[in-house]
């Protein structure tokens, strides 16, 4: 049943904390190559999947298989071959960065030269920083660079840029894509609706411990979030009722010169300007409205409110 | 193998950064063999049964130090290791858990033997100190001492969940052993209840042990503390296993 072209398979994964349900029967599987996000409320079960994955938690039911290994029984082979960021965790206060790196490629029966990762994570001149001394988003990028210290096949990183600057997350967008050409696969979480729209290839929604989807951002906004929304100023006299009758449509209105066109479908803009175009309607300012993730989120998760996590 | 001599060698690094585990297990000790050398000297006294003060003494502050990493350096650094997310972080690497414990057993061993002889190596030049015993033996008792109460450590580490609770635990741990087992102040000096309570505290067998060993005693002259301690890393191993949480 493993397949090559899988990095991850998990198959109705379960993992209970006491009476909780932490993660209640996941199914998804990961593409080598793949860049795959994983989003939901907080307590929803991300941390405790990933680390699942990881081998550093015993999950309760299910079948799981990372690089065609079995996290349960191959933790420590599966740790040689994937790059780990975790959530929560600290280094030594009084260690170094540069000794950091230096240990932790240690560890590894193949790490990569780690000099070239500290200028890329822009933490070079903090080498002789000691751990204690470091800002939380140059702990975060410290984090990274050991993730990334044995040029793994597979990186998981929870919440890579929880704490970062702007700059220093789209420097990261960046250098995830980079992992990805070099042909290994990313599994990420993240808070941030942006990112996973940016990034990923895939994101598998979950909340309360169970998927609640799982597709391309695009597809997912497209399914879930409904409507795209066209708008332009249309010039005086326009006729809307052809508008109406073409495919996809689902309701035109007017104010005043405004015309707004709404309805689904990727092709929905092409329809409604060849329609405006092929009958001589003159229009200018056209914009398009389109959902995002976020609302995509929102829409999915949207019951749980504050209290989401406590059950 | 792979990277557990490295894991070792960044962990001296670190417990030498830190001035207050290097003052408890390097220097204290020395002060308090200046203290007392400066006031009794090392003359032969009819106190010590004929002997030197510095050469019963020393011997003592072995047992001092081994009490002192095993009760506070090693819980209040597994404690706090586990309490910060310093295990999560070294378990997410294919390093084995058990380097990353006998590492920790280690560095704190080669410290405690640091300690020892920087005491040895004071207390010779300062006080003419003199040893009898055979240095293999005194050796081997010396790591039995330390590796039973490194085990307790462990313990301590194992049931404290934070480095705060390690260290408060093994405080009220290491006060009555430091004191009423003559590590800290010599047994000579005790009344007999508290010589006879001191049965009862764990590093007065390490002391017993090592001064015996110190003097020439044959290793049969003291297989109860050699049985004492090896229950207690016995003890100090099962439970530790038993309970011991990486996070
Ligand atoms: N070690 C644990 N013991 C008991 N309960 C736990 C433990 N770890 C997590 N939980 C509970 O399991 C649920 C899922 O937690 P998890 O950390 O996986 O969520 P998450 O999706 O990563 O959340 P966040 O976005 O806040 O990081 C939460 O309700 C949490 O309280
Ligand atoms: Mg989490």
């Amino acid at each position: 049943m493993p397949s090559p072209s899988l990095a991850i398979e998990a198959r109705s994964l379960v993992k209970t904390y006491g009476r909780l349900r932490a993660v209640d029967g996941v199914d998804f599987s990961v593409r080598a190559g793949e860049i795959f996000g994983v989003v939901g409320p907080n307590g929803a079960g991300k941390t405790t999947t990933i680390e699942c994955l990881e081998g550093l938690r015993m999950p309760d039911g299910g079948e799981l298989r990372v690089l065609g290994l079995d996290p349960r029984r191959d933790g420590r082979e599966l740790r040689e071959r994937i790059g780990v960021q975790l959530q929560q965790s600290a280094l030594p206060d009084d260690m170094k960065v540069w000794e950091a790196l230096d240990l932790f490629a240690s560890y590894y029966r193949d790490p990569a030269p780690w000099a070239p990762l500290l200028d890329r994570l822009e933490i070079g001149d903090k080498r002789n920083a000691r751990f204690a001394k470091l800002s939380g988003g140059q702990k975060q990028r410290l984090f990274i660079a050991l993730a990334l210290v044995n040029d793994p096949e597979l990186v998981f990183l929870d919440e890579l840029t929880t704490g970062l600057d702007p700059h220093a997350r789209r420097a990261m967008w960046d250098l995830v894509r980079g992992v990805r050409e070099r042909g290994k696969t990313v599994f990420l979480t993240t808070h941030y609706m942006e990112e996973a729209e940016q990034l990923c290839d895939r994101v598998l929604v979950v909340d309360h411990g169970r998927v609640v989807a799982l597709d391309s951002p695009a597809n997912l906004i497209r399914d879930l979030a409904g409507e795209v929304r066209i708008l332009f100023t249309a010039e005086a006299g326009f006729d809307p009722a052809p508008l109406r009758a073409l495919e996809g449509v689902a309701r035109v209105e007017r104010n005043g010169d405004r015309v707004l066109v709404a309805g689904r479908g990727d092709r929905l803009i092409c329809v409604v300007i060849n329609a405006l175009d092929a009958r001589g309607i003159r229009f200018r300012d056209l914009r398009t409205e389109q959902p995002d993730l976020e609302d995509v989120f929102l829409a999915l998760t949207a019951e749980a409110g504050l209290d989401g996590g406590a059950r | 193998m792979r990277g557990f001599a490295k894991l070792a060698w960044i962990e001296i690094k670190l417990y030498l950064r830190q001035p207050e585990a290097a003052f408890f297990t390097l220097f204290f000790p020395l002060i308090l063999l200046f203290i007392f050398g400066s006031i009794y000297g090392n003359e032969p006294s009819p106190f010590f049964n004929g002997r030197g003060m510095v050469d019963v003494s020393t011997p003592a502050y072995l047992a001092m130090i081994i009490g002192s990493v095993g009760l506070l350096s090693i819980a209040i650094a597994v404690a706090g290791y586990r309490e910060k997310g310093v295990l999560r972080r070294y378990r997410a690497t294919p390093l084995r858990p058990a380097a990353i414990l006998a590492s920790e057993v280690i560095v704190h061993f080669l410290m405690t033997l640091l300690g020892g002889a920087l005491l040895i190596a004071a207390a010779r030049i300062v006080y003419g100190l003199r040893f009898p015993g055979r240095a293999v033996v005194l050796l081997a008792g010396f790591t039995l001492g330390a590796m039973s109460f490194f085990a307790v450590g462990f313990l301590l580490a194992s049931v404290a969940r934070t480095a705060r609770v390690a260290f408060i635990l093994g405080l009220v741990l290491y006060f009555p052993n430091l004191f009423l087992s003559g590590a800290a102040i010599p047994k000579e000096t005790f009344p007999q209840a508290i010589r006879s309570a001191g049965k009862f505290i764990p590093l007065t067998h390490v002391v017993d042990l090592l001064q015996g060993l110190w003097f020439g005693d044959p290793i049969g002259q003291h297989l109860t503390e050699i049985a004492v301690l090896t229950g207690l890393l016995v003890l100090g191993v099962v439970v530790s296993a038993w309970t011991f949480r990486w996070e």
